[in-house]
């Protein structure tokens, strides 16, 4: 023994922990835990380059060796510290203390770098390498390598985002790893064998991954970059902000790293409760519809006479939009569509300055389809929901199992993918998918798919205790959880049946939007039917509760519920409504884009909250820029009902918050909001608390679905990750990783219509039709499935119709 | 999940085959290995198409098939010859002659490891490969064609039986069953000997092999007597 | 005292066509299963510990042990995998026992099977020995028609499969784990350990990996009795075993004598050295063991003899080199093999044996300083017990060995290197 354990009396080791020496310190350390981790708490890095705490121990690079002794007794050979778990009396001696282990450090530390070029100065990862760091920190001074280097023709780019550059690999397999075991996309391997051995992908076959990019982040050394980054600045260079991913509702951490007002590139941050250490490569990669050329940077006002907007003065527009607003409301009222992408404080000065300036509850934050009966699940459900009573990143984890109602979680918050994964591989949690075709989700959580009809969603839940007990078994234990999709909102029925089911397992809900803003635009009522705090807009005691939180009149709050998002666009068509102010909105995600361009066209006055110019502003009577997500502070709520806040990355840039335009343009309506800044916009929504969940009437029966008719089948569509969204303009490496644009249908109804896979299909409404290549899959029979909103396939745009519409199928081109 | 049938050089009968493959075993992937060799048994070579037809019978992704094809080197990425002729290389038979021989068959075919001396798959075209021990050390130096084995080899030796397969010929090996060619060695190798029983009766047992067998016998010597009645222990306590 | 050569399992290597089931059971073959299938297989078990046996595959691990080590009653399937990759130079035992009695290892597989419960069972095969497959495919036909495998074996109520699995070339692979991950149908890396194969080995379930010559002795064991067994060989290192005599020696070939034989007694068996040249260098086990020399011939040859003289008993694979063979070249030449079956895993192997290499082949060619000599070393040593499985250990002993018992010839070649040098500087 090394170490004569004096002192061993006075170090207590709780239940399930145990006693060890490293470096002559004694140390307590849980079961289980790996040595490099132990030492790492006691403040001693051990080289590593294999390792990951996120991946399961791989042991295969040896730069972590140290010295081991058990019972006495040395251990013959050096062991890896990242395989090697503690254990009581173990004596361990890291390279602070051994020479042995110093010397098998430094020693493969120099095979590393014999085949490495060492080109560091002009490859990305230079100055933030941990090849580079750790090559410095415990290798040679000099090479005794004289041979020849293996070399390969540089760089391969394995897909169109992530380049590889084989020489640079140390082949610590972190990439492969990751994707066969966190991402479940074995697309790039291990090649060849020994000396020959390299990271690549199949031919033809590239890395189609969500997740690629996380590969390139946690590569130790240049190998993997992304083309989006590769040679555009130094890591010494960059200026590192900690931010909020602003596109879905998980909320994950990201480090954003800029450069002279620019952002260079987007990190995943380190957050155990929400992201761990991962994102998705739309939550990496897409961030330059910030800097896009056509950005609104100035007010916009449409001149009387030429008819087009110019520019002009913050004050012209404000007086000009408060003046139109003014009218508008004072005619027949003015409706408000913020969007789904608002932070918590902006959403709250739309909420309450539809309350206070246009004194209407004519507000709705779904620009997306919606249903009453969704609304009515929200609002006396979801609202009421947080991190401490309801589903959780780390409850998914725990639960024995998870039903994903309507909710493709990979394309709409690939985050709770990942969860879903981890808990399957794990085996402690067993997933069910309502859905309409095994997709690589369902594969990827080891799922089970249960296929309905779309639209047919509801009958089948409401069915589940007679055709699949089993799933109503594991959903009555404790922790179980149901998951609830955005598209939950075109199935009549859906919501009540999802609340009868919970209500009969105990199973906790969780409603799971696909954009970032929706969960924070609810809780602060930008919507029809709540005040902020889910206080039902009906309720007198909580309207006066805000009312006296607000400082405005007594009775003032207008009572009785608004209209939704149809509702609005739909008053406005009928002379109801007189103006429209709308935040990011882009008219063709609405259910019913046709009646949008009608309302936007009919609409006696418009003012459009904008970062680029859409169908909004073309009809905008004013357009007022503001500041998108990394020019801003504030916050989002994710799903979980967690708050999500963030500074401003990009300071003094001179865009303004909505909630700061909308003060202002408040304040020349005579109305005070207190939302300058998003940080008094928060304060003031602080001070109105929460208010008392009342009763839910959620009793919407499922519809009866026939036979879809001769040449018809029902559609089914959801939106992918990557795809046609605004936010991902400028990003071509991005949307080169989409996933190809095809039909799927089932074989019998291939037949059934005269359809190849791999041939054509055509589908169409009477709005429109869209033609495309068509495969086979195992979705019910009369269904076909379309991406929403992917390449040419535009549903809503083209077809007008949404996930259960009836549409007409035929063979396409061939 | 079915995708876009296409024209492949995998007939019905290789998709059979792939799938009794994949029954001979508790879990499907472990049929991969076997399943490399039916594609080599039909295209003389690990194609592209190979890799697909691998990973669309196991479900598996092009990469994780590549990943394996190209770690074994008995799965060859170029199309073979009729024959495949490996010299082992490895340090006792290049001691005893190996080097030679390789070298005066490269000279000979003109060609380099893992090439092909005429054009592939058609009669008299070899593919020629230095190889790493073939566990027959005692018979060295050996070559392989189409492993089997052609024991105690010289350079002359070696050049004559190439010369043979490149005028059509078949030289019995000096172990194992009369030759046929790469891919039908492959087929086997997959695990398919359907009527060719007789290939059994190929010698096997070279005298080298018997030497210590035949020492003892001649002297009398031999293991000691098996005793009659030989017990079990009795079933140990558990512990 | 027992003879020189105990034939048990080379014995019916003699008969003809001794590879059919009609001459295997003729000759006392399957005669032990039914004894076993009517024993416990705790007693199996028992009596494999009892016998002493070690396994044959190079690193002596006893047997019984690793059988024991299967959790019983653990509800998962129990699998036993046969490693008949036999890959490591010199090694060229099992082949030839599986092509002349591929049946003594089938009625092994079954009987271990059986103590194991197991029931299914996979012999891992290297690829590139097609006969020996086509017997062992045969074998198992006949075993199956025989009632010998599959359901209800003689009436047991035991159940068994077996397949036999061709390997695609792949040396790595006769590492249990990564023949294991082989087995699965992926790279043959090895796996990291632990768990041991025996908790968590095929499909992640209990699994014995056992080498051909270790099961081929089980049924003789069953018919012999430990105590048999225990007459040949030495105390810890009991049984027959079978010498592979290969090189420059008059009678290459198979010698099945007790463990502990030297050098010495089998050279006299094999007719001495061929044509008389003085023997300058051999491998007790194959190339992964350190080279010995003239000066070891009376090593006693089992586990505890060649350890004790600082090689390793290995798969009894001896390669003969007689004076006419260079050391340097010959230690070029097991570094290049090493280099080429790395598995490319773990960085001290892969990129190891891929530097070494390139300094042999220079010393060979005659570019080499004596400095070479020292980085030789060193980086054999930061090879040695660095790597992730032992390929790594045993691609250093013919460097380390070879520079141990033959420096001067390595410093030769650099003094040649220098005489060039002075010489071109003159």
């Amino acid at each position: 023994m090394t170490i004569a354990p004096d002192k061993s009396t006075e170090l207590v080791v709780p239940e399930g922990h145990v006693k060890l020496v490293i470096d002559g310190v004694e140390v307590v350390a849980p079961k289980g835990e790996l040595l490099i981790r132990t030492a790492e708490r006691l403040g001693t890095v051990i080289p590593r380059f294999c390792d990951h705490p996120l991946l399961e121990p791989a042991g295969a690079c040896r730069q972590c060796l140290v010295e081991v002794e058990m019972g006495g007794r040395p251990m013959p050979k050096p062991q890896a510290s990242c395989t090697m778990t503690v254990a009581d009396g173990m004596v361990v001696k890291t390279q602070l203390t051994s020479p042995v282990a110093d010397k098998a450090q430094q020693g493969v530390m120099e095979l590393l770098l014999i085949n490495h070029p060492l080109d560091c100065p002009i490859c990305d990862k230079g100055g933030e390498c941990p090849l580079q760091n750790q090559a410095i920190a415990h290798g040679r001074a000099d090479s005794r390598f004289h041979e020849h280097k293996r070399t390969f023709p540089k760089p391969i780019n394995i897909s169109t985002q992530v380049l590889l550059d084989r020489e640079r690999c140390v082949l610590c397999q972190r990439c492969t790893r990751f994707s066969a075991q966190i991402a479940g996309d074995p697309f790039i391997e291990l090649l060849e064998r020994g000396a020959q051995q390299q990271i690549g992908v199949a031919a033809e076959k590239p890395f189609q991954s969500y997740f690629s990019g996380n590969t390139i982040q946690i590569c130790p050394v240049g190998a993997l970059t992304s083309a989006q980054y590769r040679f555009r600045a130094r890591p010494f260079d960059l200026v590192s902000t900690p931010s909020v991913c602003e596109h879905c509702s998980s909320g994950c951490a990201e480090r954003t790293d800029w450069r002279r007002g620019k952002v260079q590139r987007k990190l995943a941050g380190d957050d155990p409760q929400v992201n761990e250490e991962w994102i998705c490569d739309k939550g990496r990669f897409a961030f330059r519809y910030a800097t896009a050329d056509d950005r609104i940077t100035r007010p916009l006002v449409r001149d009387e006479e030429t008819g087009e907007l110019r520019e002009s003065s913050w004050t012209e527009a404000l007086q000009v939009a408060a003046a139109g607003l003014t009218a508008a409301r004072d005619a027949n009222g003015v409706g408000v569509l913020t969007g789904g992408r608002l932070t918590v404080e902006d959403a709250y000065a739309y909420s309450k300055f539809a309350r206070i300036a246009l004194r209407t509850n004519d507000i709705d934050f779904r620009a997306r389809p919606h249903s009453a009966e969704e609304l009515e699940f929200l609002s006396s459900t979801t609202v009421f929901t947080n991190p401490d009573n309801g589903v959780t990143f780390q409850g998914i984890e725990k639960a024995p199992a998870a039903l994903l109602v309507a909710f493709e979680p990979e394309e709409e918050a690939p985050i709770v993918f990942l969860r879903l994964r981890k808990a399957a591989r794990k085996g402690t949690t067993k997933v069910f998918h309502l859905g309409q075709f095994t997709t690589p989700a369902v594969e990827k959580t080891f799922g089970t798919l249960l296929a309905c009809v779309p639209g047919a969603e509801a009958s089948a839940l409401n069915a589940l205790p007679e055709h699949a007990s089993d799933v109503v078994e594991l959903l009555s234990k404790p922790g179980a959880v149901i998951l609830v999709g955005e598209r939950a909102a075109e199935i009549p029925g859906a919501f009540t049946a999802v609340a009868k089911l919970a209500e009969r397992t105990g199973a906790q809900v969780a409603w799971i939007p696909r954009r970032a803003g929706e969960r924070g635009a609810l809780a602060v009522g930008a919507v029809p039917n709540l005040l902020p705090g889910g206080r039902h807009v009906t309720n007198t005691a909580a309207r006066t509760e805000v009312e006296r939180t607000w400082g405005v009149e007594e009775g003032s709050l207008p009572a009785t519920p608004g209209r939704d998002t149809n509702g609005i666009l739909e008053a406005i068509v009928n002379g109801q409504l007189s103006g429209l102010v709308v935040g990011g909105v882009d008219p063709y995600d609405l259910p019913d884009p046709a009646l949008a361009e009608k309302a936007l066209s009919e609409a006696k006055f418009i003012v459009s909250l904008e970062l680029r110019p859409s169908a909004v502003t073309a009809k905008a009577n004013v357009v007022l820029p503001i500041a998108p997500a990394v020019e801003k502070s504030g916050s989002y709520l994710n799903w979980e009902g967690r708050r999500r806040e963030f500074g401003t990355t990009l300071e003094g840039t001179g865009a303004l918050p909505d909630c700061r335009v909308l003060d202002t343009l408040a304040v020349e309506m005579d109305a005070d909001l207190f939302t300058q800044t998003p940080a008094a916009s928060a304060a003031d929504l602080a001070r109105l608390g929460e208010g008392a969940p009342s009763g839910s009437s959620l009793n919407v029966a499922p519809p009866l679905t026939g036979p879809a008719g001769a040449g018809k089948a029902v559609l089914a569509t959801w939106h992918r990750l990557i795809g046609n969204g605004s936010l991902q303009v400028d990003e071509p490496y991005l949307a080169g990783t989409a996933r190809p644009v095809v039909a799927k249908v089932a074989e019998a109804t291939a037949q059934q219509f005269g359809l190849k896979s791999g041939g054509y299909v055509t589908v169409s409404t009477d709005r429109g039709a869209i033609t495309l290549p068509v495969e086979t899959d195992d979705l019910p029979e009369g269904v076909i499935w379309l991406p929403t909103n992917s390449g040419d396939v535009t549903v809503r745009a083209t077809l007008g119709a949404g996930h259960g519409s009836i549409v007409s199928v035929s063979g396409g081109k061939s | 999940m079915t995708h876009a049938k296409e024209e492949t050089v995998f007939d019905q009968s290789t998709v059979d085959k792939a799938q009794a493959i994949i029954a001979r075993y508790p879990q499907s992937r472990s049929a991969l290995l076997p399943m490399l060799h039916l594609v080599q048994s039909v295209e003389g070579y690990v194609s592209q198409e190979g890799i697909r037809f691998c990973a669309g019978q196991l479900d598996l992704t092009e990469a994780e098939v590549s990943a394996v094809a190209t770690f074994y080197t008995m799965y060859k990425r170029r199309p073979c010859g009729e024959h495949l002729v490996s010299v082992c290389t490895n340090t006792l038979c290049a001691a005893l002659g190996g080097d030679d021989i390789y070298a005066t068959l490269k000279s000979h075919l003109g060609v380099g490891h893992e090439e092909t001396a005429g054009e592939p798959g058609t009669p008299g075209s070899i593919t020629l490969e230095h190889a790493e021990c073939l566990a027959a050390c005692d018979l060295g130096p050996v070559l392989q064609v189409n492993y089997e084995f052609y024991d105690n080899q010289t350079p002359d030796k070696a050049l004559q039986l190439v010369k043979a397969l490149q005028n059509g010929e078949r030289p019995a090996p000096t172990r194992g069953a009369p030759l046929t060619d790469f891919k039908q060695a492959e087929l086997q190798l997959a695990g398919f000997f359907e009527g060719r029983d007789a290939d059994l009766d190929g010698p096997s047992a070279a005298p080298e092999t018997l030497r210590g067998a035949k020492i003892a016998q001649e002297r009398g010597w031999d293991a000691p007597a098996v005793p009659s009645n030989v017990e079990f222990p009795p079933i140990p306590e558990k512990k | 005292m027992v003879d020189p050569l105990t034939p048990v399992l080379t014995k019916r290597w003699t008969e003809p066509r001794s590879w059919t089931i009609e001459t295997y059971e003729r000759t006392g073959g399957y005669t032990a299963l039914p004894k076993a299938l009517k024993a416990h297989p705790d007693q199996l078990i028992q009596q494999c510990k009892d016998s002493g046996l070690r396994g044959r595959g190079g690193a002596g691990f006893p047997t019984g042990m690793k059988w024991g080590f299967i959790p019983q009653g653990d509800g998962k399937p129990h699998y036993l995998v046969i490693n008949a990759d036999e890959g490591e130079p010199g090694t060229c035992k099992d082949i030839p026992l599986m092509m002349a009695d591929p049946h003594s290892l089938i009625e092994g597989v079954i009987i271990t099977s059986y103590a194991i419960r197991a029931n299914f069972a996979a012999i891992y095969v290297r690829g590139e020995v097609l006969h020996c497959i086509r017997r062992l495919n045969a074998a198992v036909r006949e075993a199956y028609a025989k009632g010998y495998l599959g359901k209800d074996i003689l009436g047991s109520g035991f159940d068994l499969d077996v397949v036999v699995h061709a390997g695609a070339g792949a040396y790595i692979c006769g590492e249990e784990t990564a023949l294991l991950d082989s087995l699965e149908g992926r790279r043959g890396q090895p796996r990291l350990k632990p768990p041991f194969p025996a908790t968590s080995g095929l499909y992640a379930s209990p699994t014995v990996v056992n080498n051909v010559e270790t099961i081929a002795s089980v049924p003789f064991i069953v018919n012999g009795g430990a105590d048999w067994f225990r007459e040949m060989g030495r105390d810890r290192s009991p049984g027959p075993k079978i010498f592979s005599l290969s090189g420059h020696v008059t009678n290459p070939g198979q010698y099945e004598a007790p463990m502990g034989t030297t050098l010495r007694q089998l050279l006299d068996l094999a007719g001495g050295m061929k044509d008389g040249i003085p023997l300058k260098f051999w491998t007790p086990g194959g190339s992964s063991t350190p080279l010995f020399t003239a000066d070891h011939l009376d090593v006693p040859l089992d586990f505890e003899g060649a350890a004790e003289a600082g090689s390793m008993l290995g798969t009894t694979a001896i390669q003969i080199f007689n004076e006419t063979v260079s050391v340097p070249w010959a230690v070029l030449k097991w570094t290049e093999f090493y280099k080429h079956e790395s598995c490319g895993k773990c960085t001290p192997c892969r990129e190891g044996t891929y530097w070494l290499v390139q300094i042999l082949q220079r010393m060979v060619r005659g570019e080499g300083t004596a400095s070479d000599i020292d980085t030789l070393l060193d980086v054999c040593d930061n090879i040695l017990g660095r790597s992730f499985c032992a390929l790594g250990d045993g691609a250093v002993s013919p460097i380390t060995s070879g520079i141990k018992y033959f420096k001067d010839e390595f410093l030769a070649l650099c003094d040649q290197n220098s005489k060039v040098l002075a010489g071109a500087n003159a």
